[in-house]
């Protein structure tokens, strides 16, 4: 223990700690943007590799699906099949019509996707233009468009979609565009809401007044600058909801007012199914597991999304 | 080890025994890419009622070092290896049991930032409460209202059932020390006490920590960025760079005769040892131009005396909501009037909310003046329709306090700076990229920077690239608006070397909004001093600096750390 109070000026040898340049440029690896950042971090996740491969191989069903099963979905209905056990070229069995439970699971993927999807873009669209506007410009903007939100948002999904399918021109043109218009006019706020928390964070950084004060336009700000940094939690909502908009498609499919029953897909035979769950439940447990798996990837999807792009892990 | 009771500071203890010792101490955190070591070889030595600063950059471990001896260290680090003496208990590996009887009643801590370190949704009595609890002391509103006062709290019994919300940051740092200091701790470890604050509140708060820790006979151990402020507030100097103690010794003679070379290029470029250089050597007739020769060597400008921007009295109102469909007025600007001559440096100087920084985005046509005007170039910038105003946004650029806002972090380093190239319609892609590569050799950064994105440069690189943005168009007028304060003395140093030097080179004008008067010194031609909106003094730096005539000049004058060291009047 050291006892002397008077304290020595004491130096550290230079070769311990040399100088360096003060504030010196890293030239080693690689410049990495947000986006290759998160792809990074992306590929060594299970949990995307896995959802990503599922949604691909989703994809390729609903694109092909000539790959998978050469079984006509509804012309190759044979009722003598009712409600049959899997046999040689049919391993999932038969629907209560006779029908191929494995070739209407393939072939519904389609529309049942397309919905998703096209739902999802036109969200996209509104929300995302509606969300960027509110938040972006505030004052009675804001206002307008939190407030139109709020009345769709108030609106129950399954009891607003009874009204809207009701109007005489959906009654007339029920398909996919008839769904996807429910789904969008009752979805949208959802999205313009993230947007517009997310666009609120963005516009008041510095490199937004930066922009403005070298002569970019309000609005050319708003679109080359804040937008571009608010689309980390758009990517992520969008990739959830896309799951969450095949499953209100099969809801609506299975309460009578989604896909007619001349589309095929998976909420119109889970609908079907109601009538044999006793005596064969396979015919409605098949088409619910497509669905749910289905669904459970984009879910896993925007999880491993959300992971990767949050701002907060990207400090250096 | 814990087998010594927690009235270990009644023990007697001898005095010429340390009360911190730390020898050896390495620190090293787990991260992603394996175990980093954070601090290396760290020793030092707190006597009984000394006063023991640890100066370094960011980075460089002092805080980690201050962290480890009151056991706080976040979960991924670990002390690993030497000792940490307290009273001779080594307590680098002491039980949490053993860490938490000694925390508040033998060791306390003010934390750095008063904003966030007391919890909003309780009152300042109850935190105060909570600590004195904690450790087995009296508790009643007479206890805590006592604690508040004895750190400099006006009125505290009434104080101690207010929210933080309604304190300033004076006071919330006032209170955080109240509850440092509550339990008398033996050893009060302040991390940046006070650099979230405005110089006037810091003096007065650093002033009553001296105070009270005098008092009380507490050991100190400060940690700042701010080698003057170390030297001025402290008996020894701990110098670290890079996770090692690389200088220790006292302070005076650590400063006067500085050894090793980092130490030597802190003394040489902090601010505030380098604006009291300045002083000494005026006393001892040395002029100013010849200290600040690199500063103010503007090239031959023939428009030397021209006024580019003309302020007359500028004045912004905020209409403040104050509950339904009501508004108040709040004066932001009031009356501000002063003009910039071509080719010199304009400072103007505040504390928060003085108004400055509204200035800065009336200039740049970013905010409506509520009333008066700014003439540029002899033209009224409020008059301008927007085709004139873009020509104008060409000839007056801002660089921005924040380095990691004012770089879009989607944009690499290249887009950054072409950015204002594209928006101008300015050459072709081939004559944009050559100006990218001169603009990014005129603010040194090596030109495979261009590659890179915001988030993988420092700060004081940001602040690079945002310079050689602001120089894309050929301004003439830079506006800075805090374009320093965010950086470490080093790096501020190199940055406003750059500046500068583009200033003599290319004869540009710079307003420069700062609260710091050790730079404005350093930079300046002319100064503003501004108070809650009113222009309170202006002048030449010089006449500023050597004769001040209002009182709040003085103070702010006064309040810069180290103005009462004596130094070498040598040149840096």
């Amino acid at each position: 223990m050291k006892t002397n109070h008077k304290a020595e000026h004491f130096v550290a040898p230079v070769e311990e700690t040399p100088l360096l340049a003060t504030d010196a440029v890293k030239t080693d690896d690689a410049p990495l943007s947000l986006w290759a950042d998160a792809w990074r971090k992306l590929r060594r996740r299970p949990l995307f590799i896995i959802s990503a491969v599922m949604i691909a191989l989703i994809i390729v069903v609903a694109v092909f699906p000539g790959l998978f099963t050469q079984v006509a979905p509804d012309n190759g209905c044979v009722l003598s099949n009712s409600n049959g056990a899997p046999t040689e070229g049919h391993p999932l069995g038969f629907t209560f019509q006779g029908c191929d439970i494995y070739s209407r699971i393939i072939h519904g993927t389609q529309a049942s996707l397309m919905v998703g999807v096209f739902s999802v873009i036109c969200v996209l669209i509104i929300g995302v233009t509606f969300g960027a506007l509110a938040g972006f410009f505030g004052g009675w903007v804001d206002t307008f468009f939190a407030r139109l939100g709020d009345i769709f948002f108030a609106l129950p999904i399954v009891l607003g979609a009874l009204v809207i399918t009701q109007l005489p021109f959906m009654r007339e043109n029920r398909g996919v565009g008839t769904v996807v218009l429910v789904l969008v006019v009752l979805g949208w706020p959802q999205m313009a809401r993230i947007t517009r928390g997310a666009v609120i964070e963005v516009r008041n950084a510095d490199f937004v007044t930066a922009a403005r004060s070298l002569g970019v336009s309000r609005v050319g700000s708003l679109v080359s600058h804040v937008l571009p940094n608010a689309l980390a939690p758009i990517i992520v909502l969008a990739t959830m909801e896309l799951g969450v908009f095949i499953v209100a498609e099969s809801t609506l499919s299975y309460l009578g007012i989604g896909m007619p029953g001349s589309v095929m897909s998976w909420g119109n035979d889970i609908s079907a199914a109601q009538a044999s769950i006793r005596t064969n439940p396979a015919v409605l447990l098949y088409p619910a597991t497509a669905l749910s798996i289905t669904v459970l990837s984009f879910i896993m999807l925007g999880d491993a999304l959300r992971d990767a792009l949050d701002p907060k892990s990207r400090q250096r | 080890m814990t087998t010594s009771d927690v009235t270990i500071h009644e023990a007697g203890t001898p005095a010429d025994r340390p009360l911190l010792e730390i020898r050896d101490l390495a620190i090293s955190f787990k991260t992603g890419s394996g175990e980093v070591q954070a601090v290396r070889n760290a020793h030092l030595t707190i006597m009984p009622g000394e006063t023991v600063a640890i100066v370094g950059e960011s980075g460089s471990g002092k805080s980690t070092t201050a962290l480890a001896a009151i056991g706080l260290l976040p979960g991924n680090g670990r002390v690993a290896g030497g000792q940490i003496l307290l009273d001779g208990e080594d307590i680098s590996n002491a039980s949490e049991k053993r860490m938490i009887e000694l925390r508040g009643n033998v060791i306390g801590m003010v934390p750095q930032d008063p904003m966030s370190n007391l919890n909003p949704v309780w009152k300042i009595g109850d935190q105060v409460r909570e600590t004195l609890k904690a450790n087995g002391r009296p508790s009643g509103p007479d206890d805590v209202a006592k604690v508040l006062a004895q750190a400099g709290l006006p009125d505290a019994a009434r104080r101690a059932k207010q929210y933080p919300h309604e304190f300033s940051g004076g006071m919330r740092q006032r209170a955080l020390i109240a509850i440092g200091l509550s339990c008398q701790p033996r050893l009060l470890i302040a991390d940046e006490p006070t650099s979230a604050l405005d110089v006037t509140v810091q003096r007065q708060i650093l002033d009553h920590l001296d105070k009270m820790t005098t008092e009380l006979g507490t050991s100190v151990l400060l940690i700042t960025h701010d080698l003057g402020l170390a030297a001025e507030r402290a008996d020894k100097v701990v110098v670290m760079y890079r996770g090692n103690v690389v200088e220790a010794g006292p302070s005076l003679e650590l400063l006067q005769n500085p050894q090793h070379p980092y130490t030597q290029r802190l003394v040489a470029s902090a601010p505030s040892l380098a604006s009291r250089r300045i002083q000494v050597a005026k006393q001892l007739g040395v002029s100013t131009e010849d200290l600040l020769a690199s500063a103010e060597a503007v090239a031959g400008e023939p428009s030397m005396t021209e006024d580019v921007l003309q302020i007359q009295n500028l004045s912004k109102v905020f209409k403040l909501r104050s509950g339904f469909g009501k508004s108040t007025d709040f004066t932001a600007v009031d009356d501000v009037s002063f003009n910039v001559k071509r080719g010199t440096t304009t400072a103007i100087v505040g504390e928060s909310g003085s108004g400055k920084s509204t200035v800065a985005q009336m200039v740049l046509n970013l905010l409506e003046p509520t009333s008066g005007k700014i003439i540029f170039d002899g033209v009224d910038t409020s008059a301008l329709n927007s085709k004139e105003i873009f020509a104008f946004r060409r000839r007056v650029q801002p660089i921005f306090q924040d380095p990691y806002g004012s770089l879009d972090p989607m944009y690499n380093i290249y887009r950054t700076i072409e950015e204002p190239l594209r928006v101008h319609k300015i050459g072709d892609k081939a004559s944009r990229e050559k100006k990218v590569r001169e603009l990014l050799d005129q603010v040194s950064l090596p030109q495979s920077t261009m590659q890179r994105y915001p988030n993988e440069l420092s700060g004081g690189q940001r602040q690079r690239v945002a310079i050689a943005r602001a120089l894309a168009l050929d301004p003439e007028v830079i506006i800075c608006d805090e374009a320093v304060s965010a950086l470490d003395v080093l790096v501020q140093a190199q940055v406003l070397n750059l500046l500068a030097e583009l200033q003599s080179r290319l004869g540009l004008t710079y307003l420069f909004i700062t609260h710091d008067l050790a730079v404005v010194r350093q930079i300046a031609d002319h100064v503003c001093v501004m108070e809650k909106g009113k222009l309170v003094e202006t002048g030449s730096t010089d006449d500023v600096f050597d004769a001040p005539r209002q009182d709040y000049t003085k103070a702010l004058l006064h309040a810069i750390p180290g103005a009462r060291l004596m130094l070498p009047p040598e040149v840096a």
